[in-house]
């Protein structure tokens, strides 16, 4: 038996294989002449990278060819493709996380900067600490509680909008006019430029409170028009792939629509739907414009979203960078918008893994 | 508790599209009456319109009178959700809500309707649908365990616990063992004649030994060709349609000779 196992013997049904190593041969192969290729071109790294991922595809699928044959050569060719698309995309994702990381670990572990508020926070103290080489003073409290709040409002406001217009999508509406005309709008407000959803929620609180209505909530209300869409999308699909035959077995027994809804359709779906919403949490978390346009900018902690301006993480990153705390020594004023960076990344990845607990929480139990 | 049931000259459409036409029938309490016949007849059809099911697809409605001991079910004024709660139906495919614990798939004809029950009262409710659906002693260990653990048989039979714990009259099932192994399919017949004791069973099936083994009384279906109307053929008792059918069409498809 063993011997059937372990030996190669070449039946009808055998094909000539490429030996085990010939991925590393060929890499290998790739590497020294791409690096002899790109040192003629002028060498970088980037030009190496090209050169190489070029020539492993053609020694590795020619190789394939000559020993495999053309199907086996083709299937490889694929492949190189295919791992060739997924390098070229998560790239500039490590690069933005690598980059991101090292420009803003300094400003993060800096003490106070997640405490503190840019409050009397001046050129002067900026000014000094380059100078005498202490700590860089000042924060992003401010910002993290900015933007906590108006994405807390923003959520508390289009969630129940775009559940109930999916559960109507969904349950209600089925191909009637006024279904189709949501449905068309909603592809169109998903398509909306953020900046546009900040001039609408401006526009909207100067109509009815006056010129310079800035506060948080207005800022929320900006951020609710491009929250819903992708709520209605996500929870639209989450709704549709509940069974109708959970739908029929409640009704049979003689439950109301309303009831049936609420109690077995919405808990079936529950898990899709919260991660969705936890998604475009991520979405918004970090919009500007509309920011800049509805809730101005503040320096001070603020806690009432019905008044005053209030700071955001991204908008905090944005003043930083363009308008230095001290024009002169713009050094600590990068830093901190730097670190600013880092924390809104680090929310959005939580959120992202939220999403997933949420979905593996909420998910219907098998167990037995 | 158990009622029986008088229709009068149902058409039932789809749209504009006439599904089953004129089928007159009276159906005994406490008897098991099976309907059998092609695929497409209009059997199911028929037998959603006995709870009103079929208003589910959007643009059906029927024409005729089924009557629930002489009450109208498509009189004015009746509520579809009422006479649902009296007409209960099992499914082709086992159906318990994956969110509920089959303890709580079996209450939920009353909690989902928000009725309250006292905790020993759910007790005896859930312990005596289970033991009328030959369940009880399956999963009394584990009645906090989520419905959708059990086999399909089990599942099935947790379906059928959870349309007489809302108490219904008639128990409509729409091919119920066709999606069952021949053992479970065995334990459900079973408890099909069991059921017929307290209940009006009508069933579906394509199984014709299934019709011969679990019912009193056959219905034969049948249509004349697609778009055309299916049709009640024959209706006696089962041992007239499978033995001495007065139809020949009923000869045929009961002895696998069609057209």
């Amino acid at each position: 038996m063993t011997a059937i196992a372990t030996s190669r013997r070449r039946t009808a049904l055998t094909r000539n294989r490429l030996p085990r190593y010939a991925p590393w041969a060929s890499l290998a192969v790739g590497l020294v002449v791409g690096a002899a290729l790109s040192t003629l071109v002028g060498f970088n790294f980037f030009g190496w990278g090209v050169f190489s991922a070029i020539i492993y595809t053609i020694v590795y699928v020619s190789w394939s060819g000559a020993v495999e044959g053309g199907r086996k050569a083709r299937d490889k060719f694929a492949t190189c493709l295919v791992v060739g698309a997924f390098i070229v995309v998560v790239l500039p994702l490590f690069s933005v996380i690598w980059t991101v990381l090292e420009g803003g670990i300094k400003g993060l572990l800096t003490p106070g900067f997640l405490g503190t508020s840019m409050n009397g926070v001046s050129g002067i103290q900026d000014n000094e600490s380059v100078n005498t080489g202490s700590r860089v003073l000042g924060g992003i409290y401010h910002a993290i509680v900015g933007t906590l709040l108006i994405t807390l409002w923003a959520t508390i406001i289009s969630v129940p909008v775009g559940l109930l217009t999916s559960v109507y999508l969904v349950e209600y509406g089925q191909g009637s006019r006024l279904a189709k005309a949501i449905t068309l709008f909603v592809d169109v407000m998903t398509g909306i430029p953020s900046i546009v959803a900040g001039l609408f929620a401006a526009a909207l609180f100067a109509t009815i409170f006056g010129p310079g209505t800035e506060t948080g909530f207005v800022a929320a209300v900006a951020l609710t028009v491009l929250m819903i869409p992708v709520v209605v999308r996500s929870s639209e699909e989450m709704l549709r792939i509940v069974p109708n035959e959970l739908r029929e077995a409640a009704y049979a027994l003689g439950v109301r629509k309303w009831r049936t809804i609420l109690k077995v359709v919405i808990p079936t779906a529950i898990s899709g739907i919260a991660s969705g919403v936890t998604l475009a949490i991520a979405r918004v978390i970090g919009e500007t414009a509309p920011i800049l346009l509805t809730a101005g900018f503040a320096t001070k902690i603020n806690y009432n979203v019905f008044s005053d301006w209030m700071a955001s993480l991204p908008t905090y990153i944005y003043f930083q960078i363009l308008n230095p705390t001290s024009p002169s020594n713009p050094d600590p004023s990068i830093q901190r918008a730097w670190g600013a960076a880092l924390v809104l990344i680090i929310f959005v990845m939580i959120l992202n893994l939220v999403a997933r607990l949420v979905a593996r929480i909420f998910a219907p139990k098998t167990g037995r | 508790m158990s009622k029986r049931i008088d229709v009068k000259d149902l058409n039932v459409y789809y749209g504009n599209f006439l599904a089953v036409e004129g089928v007159s029938i009276n159906i005994a309490a406490r008897s098991v009456t099976a309907f059998i016949g092609p695929s497409g007849c209009g059997k199911s059809t028929f037998l959603r319109t006995l709870n009103r099911m079929h208003e589910v697809l959007p643009g059906a409605r029927v024409e005729g009178q089924v009557l629930l001991d002489g009450d109208d079910l498509y009189g004015s004024g009746v509520d579809p959700v009422a006479v649902r709660s009296h007409v209960g139906m099992v499914f082709q495919r086992p159906n318990p809500f994956p969110t509920m614990s089959i303890r709580d798939n079996v209450l939920a004809g009353v909690k989902l309707n928000g009725g309250r029950l006292s905790k020993s009262d759910a007790q005896e409710v859930v312990e005596s649908s289970l033991k009328g659906a030959n369940l009880w002693n399956e999963v009394k260990d584990r009645l906090d365990k989520p419905g959708s653990g059990l086999s399909g048989g089990q599942q099935q039979r947790l379906c059928i616990a959870r349309a007489i714990a809302v108490k219904p009259d008639v128990i409509l099932m729409d091919e119920p063992c066709s999606a069952l192994d021949p053992i479970s399919t065995l334990a459900v017949e079973d408890l099909i004649n069991e059921l017929k004791e307290r209940y009006t069973v009508v069933i579906v099936t394509h199984n014709m030994q299934q019709a011969a083994r679990v019912s009193d009384k056959t219905a034969f279906f049948n249509i004349a060709g697609t778009g055309k109307p299916g049709k009640l053929i024959e209706y006696a008792d089962t041992t007239t349609i499978f033995n001495n059918p007065k139809e020949k069409a009923t000869e045929d498809y009961v002895s696998g000779r069609f057209g």
